[in-house]
């Protein structure tokens, strides 16, 4: 189905003044790029309050902005339970890891498992779950970014050669922005993406609201007498009307969906913490309060931001002509509802300011995680397991940017390939890995004195293969009409989320390979400092030149 | 007898430190605790209770919108009353161990 919308020019023009302006303040900012830590880590010079922003920036990808709005729009409440989910596992963060994991580590995660530990094995097992959950989580926004410029840009799936040439620039720019940037660049972008982000919401929030007279109740009331029933895109027909306001629409009420369900919420709420990108942002901060004071801010702004979703979801059911149904029909699915509801309420324009944010959005979040993976293969792979801390700040940055070039061109391949794949699939995927293999590993090393090298490698290695064989034996794989390879059948796991087995597999694993194992040799000492420094600071990480901050120059 | 420990093991068996630990560990592990029970009710609620979830309360604002914004206002308030916490009750103490461990 062919859908006219908006002027594919017009999106084009707004997302190129953004990438134009992005651009300008990453080569101003990358004049003071000259270490390993300015390019890790931005020189750990960014505020609280700046890094918090480009948290929410880098928290907020397409799967959050497009996905919840839609999801809401077609699956009623169940979208928001989604956000919930996602808002709340901040507290994880904030209460049990940002400020420790800020002054006990570097540059990655690997820096924090690996402190009182075996150092080549525990960082080349923390390196291998960061690649594969950054590269899962890069996939995920790749395929986004092939079902958005189906919806905007009018290039639609069959041609497959005008959708490659676009995810190849996006991946082309992205690859600019790491290199020319570095962290400080990356951080710039995603500053400026979240800005443009939230005015963007609340404007059509403001927009929504008050077609209403400012009553929610009433936004609610529309959505639900316009979408009495809808036919998904499979010709089933779904009855809609009240249950667009009670749970249990997407999920089902089958006691399997039940429990798929709190699978699912376990994975969401303990992932975040567990996310390798996300945690390499506290490192762009000068010390624990900093660390602190970003995951405050980041908490307020992506709470803001879901509570729009919920405007914005049921704006779109209510507002958007055909409701649910074209929303859920139009090319792009789900997707399509908050450039829907933008086309609209302001027509092309909003379209296209839209737009922009949508490709902005995947553009900041897919640099975001190319520079932590290239970050954890040079700085854990090449210099400390190979190279065994003998080489030299420069060589790892150069290795570094190398990397940051070849995930970016598997990026582009792989969104190519990935194009007609399921993003809230491969994102659930992504955070059901980092809640098994990292975060219960993390809290261990943090919290258990006893914990040890193969306590560490069983919680990891263990919460890795459990959850992505688990995965590859669910539903979501095999089975059934929505499988990704629905002609195959080797379902033998019933849930499509793997967390409700994988996250206490793993926990258990790290406790029984801490006992299993010997102590390791100076695990006292190393204990005693890792504890002192992660909870007083002392010794930590300083910021590479606390007096220039890292604002670029004011543009004329 | 010379005292074989290293500098950071001597600071971790302080009494400062301990208290230092504690005053932590007594607010992040109940507060964590806490909102998890919390938030698993709240999804275990949407899944077996959705009637419940639908009674209205408010034109059509019903349990589970205002439940699922109650769940906004805790995480708020949670991050509120910890930064609260650690300003008054965690940086001091942080600050003087470190202080005097660079001057040792």
């Amino acid at each position: 189905m062919s859908e006219k919308l908006g002027s594919p020019i017009l999106n084009i023009s707004v997302f190129a003044a953004f990438v134009l302006v992005t651009l300008v303040v990453v080569f101003r900012v990358s004049r003071s790029n000259k270490t390993a830590s300015d390019y890790y880590a931005a020189g750990r010079s960014f505020t609280g309050p700046q890094n918090g922003v480009a948290i929410a920036g880098d928290y907020l990808s397409a799967a959050s902005f497009l996905g919840i709005a839609g999801a809401i729009a077609v699956n009623g409440y169940d979208g928001f339970l989604y956000s919930i989910g996602f808002l709340v596992a901040w507290l994880v963060a904030l209460l049990l890891v940002a400020e420790l994991l800020r002054n006990t580590g570097k540059f990655t995660m690997g820096d924090v498992l690996s402190f009182r530990m075996r150092q080549r094995p525990v960082r080349a097992a923390a390196a291998t779950s960061t690649l594969v959950v950054s590269l899962f989580y890069l996939l995920a926004q790749m395929a986004g970014a092939g079902a958005l410029i189906a919806l905007l840009l009018q290039i639609p799936n069959s041609n497959t050669f005008g959708q490659g040439i676009v995810i190849a620039v996006v991946g082309l720019l992205m690859i600019v922005y790491v290199l020319v940037g570095g962290m400080k660049g990356t951080t710039w972008v995603q500053i400026i993406k979240a800005g443009l982000l939230l005015v963007g919401a609340a404007t059509l929030v403001t927009w929504v609201l008050g077609r209403h007279a400012f009553d929610f109740s009433a936004v609610l009331g529309e959505a639900v007498e316009k979408n009495p029933s809808m036919q998904t895109p499979t010709g089933a027909v779904k009855e809609l009307g009240e249950r667009l306001l009670i749970p249990g629409l997407q999920y089902g009420a089958s006691d399997l969906a039940k429990i798929d369900f709190l699978s699912l919420g376990l994975a969401l709420v303990l992932g975040t913490a567990g996310l390798p990108h996300i945690l390499m942002r506290f490192y762009t901060v000068p010390n624990a309060k900093e660390a602190r004071r970003s995951v405050v801010w980041a908490i307020w702004l992506i709470g803001i931001f879901y509570l729009f979703s919920l405007v914005l979801g049921y704006g779109a059911a209510s507002l958007v002509p055909g409701g649910a149904e074209r929303i859920a029909n139009a090319p792009g699915g789900t997707n399509s509802a908050a450039p829907l509801l933008a086309y609209q309420l302001g027509g092309e324009f909003m379209l296209g300011i839209i737009s922009a944010i949508a490709f902005a959005t995947i553009l900041a979040v897919v640099a975001g995680l190319t520079i932590t993976a290239s970050a954890s293969f040079a700085h854990d792979v090449y210099a400390n397991v190979i190279k065994r801390g003998t080489a030299s700040p420069d060589a790892e940055v150069r290795v570094a940017r190398r990397t940051a070039v070849l995930v970016g061109v598997v990026a582009v391949g792989a969104g190519i390939l990935a194009r007609n794949q399921n993003v809230a699939f491969l994102v659930a995927l992504a955070f059901a890995v980092a809640a098994s293999a990292n975060l219960p590993t993390l809290l261990y090393s943090l919290f258990w004195k006893r914990f040890n090298t193969l306590g560490a490698l069983f919680s990891i290695y263990g919460g890795l293969t459990i959850s992505v064989v688990l995965i590859l034996l669910s539903p979501a794989v095999s089975g059934r009409p929505t499988s990704m390879i629905p002609s195959l059948d080797i379902a033998v796991f019933p849930l499509a989320n793997p967390g409700l087995v994988s996250i206490p597999a793993s926990f258990l694993l790290g406790a029984i390979g801490t006992f299993l194992g010997r102590r390791d040799e100076g695990a006292a000492a190393r204990q005693a400092e890792m504890e002192v420094r992660a909870l007083t600071g002392a010794g930590s990480e300083k910021a590479a030149a606390p007096k220039t901050a890292p604002l670029p120059k004011v543009m004329v | 007898m010379r005292d074989e420990r290293t500098l950071h093991e001597r600071v971790q068996a302080s009494p400062e430190f301990a208290e230092l630990r504690s005053r932590l560990r007594r607010f992040v592990f109940p507060m964590s605790a806490a909102f998890m029970l919390w938030y698993l009710a709240y999804v275990l609620m949407a899944s077996y209770a959705p009637e419940v979830m639908g009674i209205p309360l408010l034109g059509h604002i019903n349990v589970g919108i205002v439940v699922g914004l109650l769940q906004f206002v805790s995480t708020f308030v949670i991050t509120g009353l910890y930064v609260r916490y650690a300003d008054a009750r965690l940086d001091p103490v942080a600050e003087s161990i470190r202080t005097r461990m660079e001057g040792y």
